[in-house]
């Protein structure tokens, strides 16, 4: 399948040792946002995936060993970017703070 | 068709939110998103559920996708206007789908519902209730549909656009990186296939960015528009919303989505894949 679930894919059944996780949480004013726009890009800077964030401002995505770039996108903030490396059997935890425009 | 036909902005879907020539339709992978929340009045359709064969990789036959609208209440005269999440992948697919069952008037909403949530446009968990109408589909329109025999007999001779990610072009990733990494197909490309991610036609609020910037890109990178063009991506739909881009929004002549994609292409025994960020010869 080929769409984006709130919050990213779910771990049940994903063998872990397989995967490079980059995952974390979007909150603004302390409180976690839901249906933000988070976007993975590449070293390149090349859009890879986006996913919506769950009630509780949660993110994940699948990514490949290396250096990616978290950006998340919501109505009335400026778009945050945090850099990020991710390592095939390891979670990398970025959370994305946004600011009211 | 052109940008005017083909695409409507979210001030044309409030206008027209009691038009009752318009049916809008909105089309997810994640169907909750239509439940929790929908532009009033839309239909939902299930991409897979809906779109797909239950048993078979294929699509829905011409009776199923009658019954599937007429269920919806949807009849030949209306237009259907399209959209959805993911920057309107699935929206595009549906578009395309349409076209090849033979819809006359469809159209796509540009920026899909990302746009519209970033507007904080109004939404809905209202159900819609339409009244079910009778609808007759044309016979599947082959001239924008490829298959595997077509595509190996492109490489080198056709445009092969490889529209997913420069990490899924190059082996490195095999899935998009919202969603696991699977490991049943080869990673890699169709050797000759250009790289141009559907992403770099859209802007990051999911518009189609301009004619003039469109026309540019492909030509870049190497896209040759005195040829017949094959989009694939790993499933269809990336690929169709690029077959949207080149068939719809330029207007060009010969464009086919190929929507066995990598799934398919990457299984097969004995064709030829190239790995890396280079095209690779025929």
């Amino acid at each position: 399948m080929c769409g984006a679930t709130a919050g990213g894919p779910s771990l049940d059944g994903v063998d872990l040792k397989q995967q490079a996780v980059i995952q974390g949480v979007v909150t603004r004013a302390g409180e976690p946002v839901g249906g933000a726009y988070v976007r993975l890009l590449d070293r390149t800077g090349e859009f890879t995936a986006e996913v919506p964030t769950s009630a509780t401002g949660q993110f994940r995505f699948f990514a490949a060993e290396g250096d990616w770039t978290v950006r998340a996108l919501a109505p009335q903030a400026v778009p945050a970017d945090r850099v990020v490396v991710a390592r095939t059997g390891g979670v990398a935890e970025v959370d994305l703070v946004l600011d009211a425009i | 068709m052109s940008r005017s036909a083909a695409l409507v902005d979210p001030d044309w879907v409030e206008q027209h939110l009691d038009d009752d020539a318009v049916v809008l339709v909105e089309v997810d992978e994640d169907t909750t998103a239509y439940d929790k929340a929908h532009i009033r009045g839309a239909v939902k359709l299930d991409w897979k559920q809906d779109l797909q064969d239950p048993v078979r990789r294929d699509f829905v036959n011409k009776a199923q996708f009658e019954h599937l609208l007429s269920s919806r209440g949807i009849g030949n005269d209306h237009t259907v206007v399209l959209y959805g999440g993911n920057n309107n992948w699935f929206a595009a697919y549906a578009y395309w789908y349409f076209k090849l069952y033979g819809h006359e008037q469809v159209k796509l909403v540009d920026g899909g519902r990302k746009k519209w949530e970033l507007e904080s446009r109004e939404l809905t968990d209202q159900a819609t209730e339409r009244p079910a109408a009778s609808y007759t589909a044309q016979e599947p329109d082959t001239s924008i549909r490829a298959f595997r025999d077509e595509v190996v007999t492109a490489i080198g001779s056709l445009n092969l656009v490889d529209v997913r990610s420069p990490d899924e072009y190059a082996g490195r990733l095999l899935a998009p990186a919202h969603l696991p990494q699977e490991s049943a197909q080869r990673g890699g490309h169709i050797p000759t296939a250009a790289s141009v991610p559907w992403s770099k036609a859209a802007n990051e609020d999911g518009t189609f960015r301009s004619d003039d910037e469109l026309q540019r890109l492909y030509s870049d990178a190497g896209v040759d528009f005195g040829k017949d063009t094959i989009a694939y991506c790993r499933i269809g739909e990336r690929s169709a919303h690029t077959w949207f881009v080149l068939h719809e929004l330029l207007e060009q002549a010969n464009v086919k989505n190929y929507d066995g994609s990598w799934t398919e292409y990457g299984s097969l025994v004995g064709v030829p894949v190239a790995v890396g960020d280079e095209p690779g010869a025929a």
